[in-house]
């Protein structure tokens, strides 16, 4: 971790930030290449990192503080795609009944049924506790 | 041609052009939002899209023009799926006590809020194509454009759907939850993490801590569980 303290003396963390999220993701991108994976790159590289952090800690504190800026504006990378609604205008305006509604309709069903089936099982746990 | 349009020709070409508008875009979108104490129906993201598009169409800029600069705030977007690996570890302990009603929560969340999309559209009379990339469209961004085009969707479609569905969520699910009559703090960050994913943890962040945290727990694990299960479900449906 000599690397991470030299780092934090000459106040680069955000560098340091990058380079081992970007190192992650690569490692992560070329996992699913090779092995053909259904599942997206950063995905893997999420988890790879999770459990380095799992197996060794030490720099997990000052990712904390510098993934903090990153993290705190991800609404703001989410802008670009949200643009792209420009290229679909004709599909989204022949579709767009079909579309809301099940966008709307959807997204409460989500929620209740995640919410719901979550104190359920909570409930049957506890139920189950005191039984025994 | 005159001087002055030349320069303006060559500027909204250039990536320098999409990037500062969607910074600034951005930047005035958060001080309205602020300014309207957190309205949730003055969601950054919807109000920096409008103006974005408002401004490119004014001024007949293309998608791909802008992108060209915009792909650079896009990009992060991987970097950021990593980087969720660290709040994640510091709920670890939290997960360890609810593990066991989170992954029932997750695997049947993310299956209904997709598929209910899918066979909604599919009763309205959309399109295949509709259909197929709204499937991943609860998961954060980048999983989700991933999983589109793996399942024949279309990931800009999908992405697009992604931003709708998210700033659906965090506009009505306060609603929902006190209709409802769910109180539970770490409950309704779960369900506002698996269904609104990013936008719907940046919401759950406002209204406490810990169900900011559950949020990202969930939307973490949904981005996982999602790539996973989705694909599968889907074609089982398509067999049968």
């Amino acid at each position: 971790m000599n690397l991470i303290d030299k780092n934090r003396e000459y106040n680069m963390p955000f560098l340091t930030m990058m380079t081992i999220l970007l190192v992650y993701q690569l490692v992560g991108e070329l996992i699913v290449l090779s092995l053909d994976l259904p599942v997206p790159g950063p995905v893997v590289g999420m988890l790879l990192l999770l459990l380095s952090l799992m197996i060794k800690n030490p720099f997990a504190v000052q990712l904390e503080v510098s993934t903090g800026f990153l993290l705190s504006h991800l609404s703001l990378l989410f802008i670009p795609a949200g643009v792209g609604v420009m290229v679909h205008l004709v599909r989204l305006q022949q579709e767009w009944l079909a579309i809301s509604i099940a966008l709307i309709v959807s997204t409460v069903l989500g929620l209740l049924v995640t919410a719901w089936s979550m104190m359920a099982i909570c409930k049957l746990l506890n139920w189950k506790k005191a039984q025994s | 041609m005159t001087h002055q349009s030349a320069i303006w020709v060559y500027l909204s070409a250039s990536p320098l052009f999409g990037l500062a508008l969607t910074l600034i875009c951005y930047l005035l979108a958060v001080k309205i939002y602020h300014k309207g104490h957190g309205n949730p129906l003055l969601n950054p993201v919807a109000l920096s899209v409008l103006m974005i598009v408002m401004v490119l169409s004014l001024f007949d800029i293309s998608y791909q023009s802008y992108f060209s600069g915009a792909q650079f705030i896009h990009f992060l977007l991987g970097p950021a799926t990593v980087a969720l690996a660290i709040p994640l570890y510091f709920q670890l302990g939290k997960l360890k006590k609810v593990w066991i009603p989170l992954s029932f929560a997750l695997v049947l969340g993310i299956s209904f809020s997709g598929f209910s999309a899918y066979y909604i559209a599919q009763f309205l009379g959309a399109s295949e194509q509709t259909m197929l990339s709204l499937i991943p469209k609860s998961v954060t961004a980048p999983v989700a454009m991933g999983i589109s085009e793996k399942n024949g969707g279309l990931p800009t479609l999908t992405a697009v759907f992604v931003v709708i569905t998210g700033v659906i969520g965090a506009v009505v699910g306060g609603w929902v939850f006190k209709v409802f009559r769910i109180e539970d703090d770490s409950v309704k960050g779960v369900a506002m993490g698996v269904t609104a994913h990013g936008l719907g943890t940046a919401r759950s962040f406002q209204i406490s801590p810990q169900m900011g945290a559950f949020a990202g727990l969930a939307m973490a694990l949904s981005a996982s569980v999602s790539a996973l299960i989705l694909p599968l479900v889907l074609s089982l449906i398509q067999k049968t």
